[in-house]
């Protein structure tokens, strides 16, 4: 593949696959963090606990309940018996150590920036969606769109998930105990994907960037998929990712396949109006 | 949107409750299509016959000033072509002025029954089986479950669906689930859009079978009931379902000792499967499934293309 050509935003690091992320690089300086501060973000002490049984209660409620203790100052909620719910834990724009003993439904952990999940069960479609920060950690299955639109953080599933894992993924990482099934990574745009089994068909379909890991067998590459190869920097990359989720793969990372984009599809050259006042 | 649930005890003796158990989970699906509700349950088999039907729709009754002396005209229809063909009633139930459960004995062509009852202008054959019960009205699982008393159904064995309306009528006609006409205890309920609906459709019209919806989801039913009448099992017939129906799909089927899953090859539509020792549940919401249950389950995702029976 030929040099890509450089343009003004990979000059400053704006998408060049650092380690460290764009975001951290550029954008948040100390001089601007009134303005990186968001309304219905609180400052919580996670040595102060407390449980919610939620066997009755509505998702409504249950995240009214969430944010009332954040609200307290409280730092470290677990929630009992959430009962596959939809839509609980979301929107939750700080820091927090939050629990949920057992199994989530849909949009679980949506839109969040920046707080510590734990799932102690399986997770229905659409977990941490536009996630831009933080981590989500789930110790069974998660059903399709695992993923969709993140931004930023870790986001990690112990055991398989469905199809169009990290579909629209835009940073952060995800990473799949299991396999992962059709079209993984479709319109994938930036950031990390780890499957540490096997992929399913049209994996990484229409990529515009980023990179996609795979530890088994990958049943068919998408549309402007390309395997690549595994540098020394993938190989620390990765052993290093894994060991925080505990995580390995039987064959070793080295024996992993590293998948990108094989067409330069991006005009991220074209800054968001935001990002140009930044910058520019 | 729609919702789909099934369930099947592998052991279960005298059968249990599963009429609570399916208005369980289909209540938890309420929210993914609140239209119409239907059941596809299966009981004891006695020896007769089960035939389920409907003289009229249910939003009939509020347009015509002389609705109720056509469905009594229809039902009289009805009963005396039964008495020409045969077949001795032995039962008579009917949960609504429209809807109708005949217990029968006959050992005839139940095909040439079906075809000479559903002759009769306005009737439509909603199911025939040994043990098969098949019921779709409007409204939420609680309405149609009261409206028919499928509170104390015991059985071993059920699918179901919440309906959203999307490609044709809130009727009973467009509602799930579909009988497999003219299988006896076949019975289809479906979740997604098929794009190769009227190509095939008028294919298989070609080849005798009868159509009496425009749902795209009897297309499944009728689908599956042609491969069986070529020496399929269900497993093979649905295998082929995967590549014939073009669209978005999960579906469920039921016959009388078997529940059946399959999805398609972009896996579009959801389904969470629950599979235990002695009971397997499957609903597109894992939500539903904890209904059943007072303690943590597993439960997993079927992948593109899955295709999963099981055996009572």
């Amino acid at each position: 593949m030929a040099e890509l050509r450089k343009e003004t935003s990979q000059e400053m690091g704006l998408h060049d696959e650092q380690l460290k992320g764009r975001t951290q690089k550029k954008f948040f300086s100390i001089d601007e963090s009134e303005n990186l501060t968001y309304f219905h973000s609180f400052d919580v002490d996670t040595t102060k606990s407390a449980t919610i049984d939620a066997l009755d209660m509505t998702p409504r409620e249950i995240n009214r309940e969430i944010r009332e203790l954040m609200e307290k100052g409280i730092g470290d909620i677990t929630v009992d018996n959430p009962m596959s719910r939809h839509g609980v834990g979301v929107g939750i724009l700080n820091r927090l150590n939050l629990t949920f003993s057992d199994s989530l439904g849909y949009f679980g952990c949506g839109l969040i920036d920046g707080p510590n999940v734990h799932i102690k069960g399986r997770v229905g479609w659409s977990c941490a969606e536009n996630m831009m920060a933080g981590t989500v950690v789930i110790d069974k299955n998660a059903g399709s769109t695992f993923g969709a639109a993140i931004r930023g953080g870790d986001l990690v599933c112990k055991g398989s998930v469905g199809a169009r894992t990290g579909i629209d993924q835009k940073g952060g990482t995800i990473i799949v105990g299991g396999k992962t099934g059709a079209f993984s990574g479709f319109m994938m745009q930036r950031g990390r994907m780890i499957v540490l089994g096997d992929a399913g068909m049209n994996l990484g379909d229409s990529m515009y960037d980023g990179t996609i890991y795979v530890g088994g067998e990958v049943e068919e590459l998408g549309v402007d998929c390309v395997q690549a190869d595994m540098t020394e920097l993938d190989v620390r990359y990765l052993t290093e990712k894994l060991a925080l989720y505990g995580m390995k793969t039987p064959r070793g990372v080295e024996k992993m396949q590293k998948h990108t984009s094989g067409k330069m599809l991006w005009n991220y050259a074209n800054l968001e109006p935001n990002e140009k006042k930044l910058i520019l | 949107m729609c919702g789909i649930a099934g369930i099947i005890h592998k052991k279960a003796g005298k059968g249990v409750n599963i009429g609570q158990q399916m208005t369980s989970m289909l209540q938890a699906l309420k929210h993914r299509g609140p239209d119409s509700t239907g059941y596809a349950m299966y009981g004891k088999d006695n020896g007769n016959q089960i035939l389920r039907f409907k003289v009229a729709e249910a939003a009939d009754l509020e347009g015509s000033y002389d609705i109720h002396a056509i469905i009594k005209d229809r039902l009289e229809t009805v009963n005396s072509r039964l008495t020409e063909l045969g077949v001795k009633v032995v039962k008579k139930e009917s949960p609504t002025e429209y809807a109708h459960r005949y217990e029968v004995e006959f050992s005839g062509d139940m095909k040439k029954v079906a075809d000479f009852v559903e002759d009769v202008e306005g009737v439509e054959i909603l199911s025939i089986g040994n043990s098969l019960e098949l019921v779709k009205d409007l409204g939420d699982a609680s309405v149609v479950s009261d409206q028919y008393g499928l509170n104390d159904f015991n059985g071993t064995h059920g699918i179901g669906h919440t309906r959203m309306a999307t490609e044709s009528d809130v009727d009973i006609r467009s509602a799930h689930p579909y009988w497999a006409y003219p299988f006896s205890d076949v019975a289809v309920v479906h979740n997604g859009q098929l794009t190769n609906y009227w190509t095939n459709r008028r294919s298989l019209e070609r080849s005798g079978h009868r159509f009496s919806s425009n749902c795209d989801s009897e297309l499944i039913a009728v689908y599956l009931a042609d491969r069986m009448s070529q020496g399929d099992d269900l497993e093979t017939a649905m295998k082929g379902s995967i590549d014939y129906l073009d669209g978005v799909f999960t579906y469920l089927v039921a016959t009388k000792d078997q529940l059946g899953m399959a999805k398609d090859v972009m896996a579009a539509k959801p389904m969470v499967v629950y599979e235990g020792e002695d009971m397997i549940a499957l609903a597109s919401e894992e939500v539903a499934i904890r209904t059943l249950f007072d303690h943590r389950i597993e439960t997993f995702d079927p992948y593109h293309g899955e295709v999963k029976v099981w055996q009572n």
